[in-house]
């Protein structure tokens, strides 16, 4: 039915509304990993067993009452071509490993985009809730609703010692994990990125790349989020979080402010030669488009480039995915002629930007 | 630059494998990174995943933390009853069958929960509504107890005599309403 909105719209819903710090923090996410009570996780699971927990939560879906998930879609995995799983996991409403490898794996996604609840992942059930800029209080609160709300109808598999049982060990206890995804090209510039990893992960945090476990930091983009679940309260977790993520945006502010103030004329020429490339090249890589959008957007934050919106490195970040690529294209793309479709995407967008 | 892999293409895929501790520049162009398994988009199948080094991680962990007779010996089969995992299978794997076997692999399984979260093995957060019981209601004793120590300790003895009478409501409330 409406899959086709979820897959044309770029922009999730929720991109627009700019939250705070989004010059710097693009999105903050929360997930709840629950598994249901005398099941099998899915790990071990027969295709049996996850169809009887398919079931259950199909049962569910009429009986939640709550506004954000008025309308929601759910999304059957079978059902989906590879290309349209890509895109949902380019625009991270979904996990590569419910794309790829999840047995009556489905999603209910709510009209917004903001609220996925993915059933037959790793664990049972996921909760995910994304907002914009630096919101993780706000992102929570939705979750726990949202988790109250099945929890009325599910029998979760919970106890007092370990708290929610998943089926990895890294998420028993709360099974939450707060992430954040920040713009860091200032840190980056200027060599401390490398040094910041290590004492980021001493407190506990791990950094990641835009696409997650392994990934790269494409765009000098990051992802920042707890590893530890079992023996912190959720509101402990996230404020920890902020905390750290308010340290760096500090430090990434100061950097950007001393890059400016040294080498101004030269990140100026930066900024502006990019903007050059993505205007006019013909053939462009990801990872090239990647690194010009995020000097692009940093000369919007900087104050050198004037009416080019700051959603722009966003949306053509996930628009110039290879998924997203093909699915604007209506079909499989050779790696060339992506490369040649991503430098006319860019270009047009742009058009468009100067236009308006 | 040339792809590693074919030697005809240009390498558009650069990043660096990390092998015990040896590091490793690969530069391979989009159609041989993808014939490897997909690197960028989904790692997973690249073999060198976390749920490995995961894996690694456990195995090592009875051999340094067996505190009394834990230490497994290489005959005995430990297994949950429910879904039928032994603790060999989870060691390797990284994974639970079910929930049961946090009970069934307990001995084991609480020093690795330390390790992994930084000293904790109890959970302290959300309980749910409904599936907690009374869980709700003896934590709050808890909570209680441990004000009512401070107190003490402190010789503020009329608010602890209000929190001790607070602590007994609760516990009536206990007993009247589990079991």
């Amino acid at each position: 039915m409406s899959i086709e909105r979820f897959l044309n719209q770029t922009v999730s819903p929720w991109m627009n509304a700019e939250g705070p710090e989004s010059d710097i923090i693009l999105t903050s996410r929360i997930r709840l990993a629950r598994n249901l009570k005398n099941f099998m996780f899915p790990t071990l699971g027969t295709q049996e067993e996850a169809k009887k927990v398919l079931d259950k939560f199909k049962q569910m879906i009429p009986l939640i009452n709550l506004y954000p998930l008025k309308d929601a879609e759910l999304l059957m995995m079978e059902e989906l071509q590879p290309l349209h799983k890509q895109v949902l996991v380019e625009k991270h409403l979904i996990s590569p490993n419910l794309a790829e490898q999840s047995p009556q794996g489905a999603c209910l996604l709510s009209q917004d985009e903001v609220i996925s609840i993915m059933v037959n992942e790793e664990d049972h059930i996921r909760i995910q809730c994304i907002f914009s800029g630096l919101q993780l209080e706000e992102a929570l609160n939705l979750a726990n609703a949202v988790d109250d709300q099945l929890e009325q109808h599910l029998d979760y598999a919970f106890s007092e010692v370990r708290g929610y049982l998943t089926s990895c060990p890294t998420n028993v206890g709360t099974g939450l994990r707060a992430s954040v995804m920040m713009h860091l090209p200032g840190l980056v510039m200027t060599q401390q990125m490398k040094q910041l990893i290590p004492s980021i992960n001493q407190l506990g945090f791990v950094v990641r790349g835009i696409y997650g476990e392994g990934s790269e930091a494409l765009g000098n983009i990051f992802q920042i989020s707890n590893q530890i679940t079992l023996g912190k309260s959720e509101q402990d977790i996230i404020l920890d979080l902020k905390n750290v993520v308010e340290q760096i945006v500090q430090q990434e502010r100061s950097a950007r402010e001393s890059i400016v103030k040294t080498a101004g004329i030269q990140l100026e020429d930066k900024v502006w030669r990019s903007l050059g490339i993505l205007k006019n090249s013909r053939i462009i890589e990801s990872k090239e488009a990647a690194k010009c959008l995020s000097d692009v957007r940093l000369g919007i934050d900087i104050g050198y480039i004037e009416n080019i919106s700051r959603n722009i490195l966003n949306e053509l970040m996930i628009l110039t995915q290879p998924g997203f690529l093909q699915q604007y294209a209506g079909g499989p793309l050779r790696p060339f002629e992506r490369d040649v479709r991503r430098a006319t995407l860019i270009r047009e967008r742009l058009l468009l930007e100067n236009n308006s | 630059m040339i792809c590693q892999e074919c030697q005809k293409r240009s390498a558009t895929v650069h990043f660096t494998k990390i092998i015990n501790g040896e590091k490793m520049e690969v530069h391979l162009c989009e159609q041989c990174a993808h014939e490897k398994g997909n690197i960028i988009m989904f790692n997973n199948s690249s073999g060198l995943s976390i749920n490995n080094l995961l894996a690694g991680l456990f195995n090592f962990n009875p051999n340094i933390e067996h505190t009394h007779s834990n230490a497994i010996h290489p005959n005995e089969i430990i297994q949950c009853d429910t879904c039928g995992m032994t603790l060999q299978q989870f060691l390797k794997i990284g994974r639970f069958g079910c929930a049961s076997c946090y009970d069934a692999f307990q001995d084991q399984v609480t020093p690795i929960l330390k390790r992994l979260h930084g000293g904790n093995w109890k959970h302290i957060g959300k309980i749910p509504e409904r599936s907690g019981g009374t869980i709700h209601l003896r934590k709050k004793i808890d909570i209680l107890k441990e004000t009512l120590q401070s107190l003490v300790a402190k010789e503020e003895f009329e608010k602890a005599a209000e929190v001790r009478d607070e602590i007994r409501a609760y516990e009536k409330q206990l007993q009247e309403g589990g079991e």
